[in-house]
């Protein structure tokens, strides 16, 4: 049994499951149920002045079929008084001493409304604070989260003001309503951030009703923008992870979250530098029980792997990433198909011949069987092929022998620039 | 068929028997199976279609919600579609080729098609229209599926054209001979409702040869396309064969679909003598009657029978016992005429006969013989010889013979379908006979426009 204990800038847990701060966190019955049922963690739907919310609220994404492959909402934070969430939170805690609650926090963008909500959290005995600069709906028209989220400055200060006051370690986390996070993740370390989390929602709208052209969802026939979760929205949030991660600017810890559904998906945002990860989507779908096989499962790969603590494995992906001048230009590698596991669908062929480098042939043998092979010498080493192909094993993307040794566009443009310009510097 | 699909026979309400057994899609089924098609690209499945049906496009179809697309997709390759879509053996035709027989197991193609047909037929769709008229007139002997298939095709191309049809309602086997737990008639009725809506005329309860002559149709249309399918099932030639309770299973199943369904068979002792489709179809018809016991008997072994695996496994689900090795030699009347048993005697497989199989020969000594009340007989279909001579054509045994290019001894007259199938040659079923009727229609049209060329 791998050690599944975690801890987050000081914030300690026994898992790395939290909850996020949704409709799930919302109340002390819902974040109980979630903590009988195996999650770490939860940070409590996010506390501040009650506000109203309207009817229909959610929408989904449904791709081939398949429901919540994204998830769209209109809801706001918290619609129940400060009083009785601390009361339910102090209530949470003492029955549950082990496992971590975060408050959730969003207050107009004043001094002294924070320290006031600070103090009155931390007295309930929370684990830790989560500044909510995210919600990009509602809330943003009011000048609070996402609206303080994606100016820099205003995330420095706000942090700085949570700072003055907390006794436990902030969280803030950030919206990717944004051109670059790590401009946001870095003020938030300037302003003295113990961790970052991310990413809150993406703007978006659901749909549009075909026959009323209403927008979905609708509030009696008028729509607004909401924010976007699910696994739809993780290779977004992978990459937002992983680009701070990388950055030698932000040195503080990553809660990350953003479509994670199973274990497999928190072991990839770990890998790529998140020390745990928050879940939503998966969890309104399916209920809290979805937990178990998120800690069974990542339990089963650390021990197969012979990886003692979850906590070895945070951030060992993140050297792999870099930027796109980084990469060999040499390297190669090409399709082959196994003729014995195709089942010639032909579905490889059609997307190579139409879309990529025509290069997957479409034969017969002596018997007339059809079979495809690739013309090697064509095939750039796309994928195109294996990802459209629906059997396993039926593809390979193998590597080939370079006849030139490894070399990037930066190596190149500095091997370029130094011929042209012997005296300038080459690494510039 | 699925095994799970248990029978319940009413003895009180005899129609509840006869309503469809195989269960549709739901909405949520049908886009569920549609999204798993893997959309091949030179699909093996529509390889597998007679009829061409361009099969992950109509699927694609249904996943995206554009069944009116879907329907016509299906309708446009397939005149009889939606009647294919629950008789053809697709185990053997689209399914039998899915690629994902490789992998996981097949798209449930023939359950789509009906889904896509079937909200055609909800929805009352129209979904073709008369081509311009090109001044040709043909006129079609015959209404079953290879006739309604080549008037729709020949409508669509701008013929006139007139189906003469000797029943009262067009549809052939689909509309009286497929039962209507497999084939209900409205699915019939709503294919040649699509026919008609093209402006061709069907001349109900006309048979040529007696409400108008041959001539007549040589002497008054350009073209004549011969799709008059098989005829009666033939004499068993054994004593007692026209006692009171013999039936022809053709008219049999006929009457089922046709008339107030009768409670005569309740309880009583039915046997078949033959083991294709149509023995199968007459077996399982008594079945839902009431019938209280019900043999097929066939002189030959399970391996020569011709039935196809799912109707005999359907049988077996029904309870139908088989006897093989069986051949009736005399049927036994009552004083008052009726049935009341059949003399048989056990058969042994000798030496290969002239089409390959095992020819049965009697054992002798072995007669036995089985009471039972009712004698279906299944034993193949008749050719309609007479009709063939008023048009004075060649044929082979009443087998009509065409050229390539679907045209009989007669310049004028082209033929397809059942008419047309010789022994051995290839199986008779409904979607072969359709696309004979797309390709009789396009011998028409190819020979038409040569001549327009050349003139």
């Amino acid at each position: 049994m791998a050690d599944l204990r975690t801890n987050l800038a000081g914030i300690e847990s026994p898992n790395p499951f939290w909850l996020a701060s949704a409709p799930p966190t919302n109340s002390g019955y819902q974040v109980q149920r979630a903590f009988e049922a195996g999650w770490g963690g939860a940070v409590w739907k996010t506390l501040g002045d009650p506000i109203l919310n309207v009817s229909s609220r959610f929408a989904a994404v449904s791709f081939n079929g398949q429901r919540v492959a994204g998830f769209n909402n209109i809801e706001l934070i918290t619609d129940r008084p400060l009083e009785v969430n601390l009361q339910e939170i102090y209530e949470t805690k003492k029955r549950f001493p082990n496992h971590t609650v975060v408050a959730s926090l969003m207050v107009e963008p004043q001094q002294e409304k924070w320290h006031e909500i600070v103090k009155r959290v931390e007295e309930v005995g929370v684990d830790g604070l989560e500044l909510n600069f995210g919600c990009p709906h509602g809330m943003a028209e009011r000048g609070m989260g996402s609206a303080s989220g994606q100016v820099p400055e205003l995330v420095e200060k706000q942090t700085y003001w949570v700072k003055e006051a907390a006794q436990t370690p902030v969280i803030v986390k950030l919206t990717p309503n944004i051109t670059d996070i790590t401009a946001t993740a870095e003020a938030a370390a300037r302003g003295g951030a113990d961790a970052i989390s991310m990413i809150n929602t993406i703007n978006s709208l659901a749909g549009v009703d075909l026959d009323s052209w209403n927008t979905i969802p609708h509030v009696g026939g008028k729509g607004a923008h909401g924010g976007y979760c699910g696994p739809a929205v993780k290779p977004i949030a992978l990459n937002m992870v992983g680009e701070c991660a990388r950055s030698p600017r932000i040195n503080v810890p990553i809660s990350g979250m953003g479509g994670v559904s199973n274990w497999q998906n928190a072991v990839e945002f770990m890998l790529m530098g998140a020390s745990n990860v928050q879940v939503c989507t998966a969890a309104m779908h399916h209920g809290f029980r979805i937990v178990e096989d998120m800690i069974d499962g990542l339990n089963n790969y650390l021990d197969e792997k012979g990886i003692a603590s979850v906590q070895d494995i945070i951030g060992k992906s993140v050297p792999k990433y870099s930027d796109w001048g980084n990469l060999d230009l040499n390297y190669k590698i090409v399709a082959r198909i196994n003729n014995d596991v195709c089942i010639n669908c032909n579905k490889c062929h059609i997307a190579c011949e139409d879309t990529s480098h025509q290069c997957i042939d479409m034969l017969k043998d002596d018997q007339g069987n059809s079979y495809l092979e690739v013309r090697e010498e064509d095939c750039v080493g796309c994928n195109l092929c294996s990802i459209v192909c629906p059997v396993d094993g039926a593809i390979d993307m193998v590597e080939v022998e370079s006849e030139h040794p490894p070399m990037t566009w930066n190596d190149r443009q500095a091997a370029i620039g130094s011929l042209q310009n012997p005296s300038a510097d080459p690494i510039k | 068929m699925g095994n799970s699909e248990k029978l319940h026979i009413s003895l009180t309400e005899l129609p509840k028997n006869f309503q469809e057994v195989h269960p549709a899609l739901s909405d949520r089924e049908a886009v569920e199976e549609a999204n798993r098609c893997l959309y091949c690209y030179d699909a093996p499945c529509i390889q597998a279609c007679p009829t061409g049906i361009d099969i992950p496009t109509f699927i694609k179809k249904i996943a995206s919600g554009n069944i009116k697309g879907s329907a016509k997709t299906i309708m446009t390759a397939n005149p009889v579609g939606a009647s294919c879509a629950r008789v053809c053996p697709t185990e053997e035709l689209c399914e039998g080729a899915c690629v994902l027989n490789h992998s996981t197991k097949p798209i449930m193609i023939g359950d789509l098609q009906r889904y896509a047909t079937d909200w055609a037929i909800k929805n009352d769709q129209v979904l073709f229209q008369k081509g311009q008229s090109n001044g040709k007139s043909v006129a079609i002997v015959g209404g079953g599926p290879a006739g309604l298939s080549a008037a729709r095709e020949l409508s669509l191309l701008g013929y006139d054209v007139t189906i003469f049809e000797a029943s009262p309602t067009a549809g052939g086997l689909n509309t009286y001979g497929i039962v209507s737990f497999r084939l209900p008639q409205k699915i019939s009725y709503w294919e040649v409702d699509q026919v008609k809506s093209l402006d061709v005329k069907i001349r109900t309860n006309t048979a040529v040869g007696k409400d108008v002559s041959a001539d007549e149709l040589l002497n008054s249309f350009d073209h004549v396309v011969l799709a008059a399918g098989m005829g009666r099932v033939p004499d068993l030639g054994i004593d007692g064969e026209d006692l009171d309770g013999v039936y022809d299973a053709i008219e049999f199943v006929k009457d089922t679909k046709t008339k107030p369904l009768s409670n005569r068979l309740v309880g009583k002792n039915v046997v078949v003598i033959g083991a294709g489709n149509t023995a199968i179809d007459g077996a399982t018809c008594s079945v839902r009657l009431g019938a209280g016991n019900v043999k097929i008997l066939y002189r030959r072994t399970q391996e020569e029978m011709s039935a196809y695996d799912f109707e005999y496994e359907f049988a077996k689900q029904d309870g139908v016992e088989f006897r093989w090795l069986t051949q009736p030699i005399k049927i036994h009347g009552d004083e008052n005429g009726r049935v009341k048993a059949i003399e048989c005697i056990k058969m042994e497989l000798g030496e290969p006969g002239a089409d390959g199989r095992r020819r049965p020969v009697p054992v002798e000594g072995s007669n036995f013989i089985l009471p039972v009340d009712a004698v279906i007989k299944a034993i193949g279909q008749t050719r309609h010889q007479s009709l063939i001579d008023l048009f004075r054509l060649e044929h082979i045994d009443g087998v009509v013979q065409i050229s390539e290019d679907y045209r009989t001894s007669n310049p004028k007259v082209f033929a397809c379908g059942d008419i047309t199938f010789g022994k051995g040659k290839s199986e008779a079923m409904v979607v072969t006979a359709a696309q004979q009727g797309k390709k009789a229609a396009y011998a028409i049209h190819s020979h038409y426009m040569e001549e327009t060329v050349t003139a």
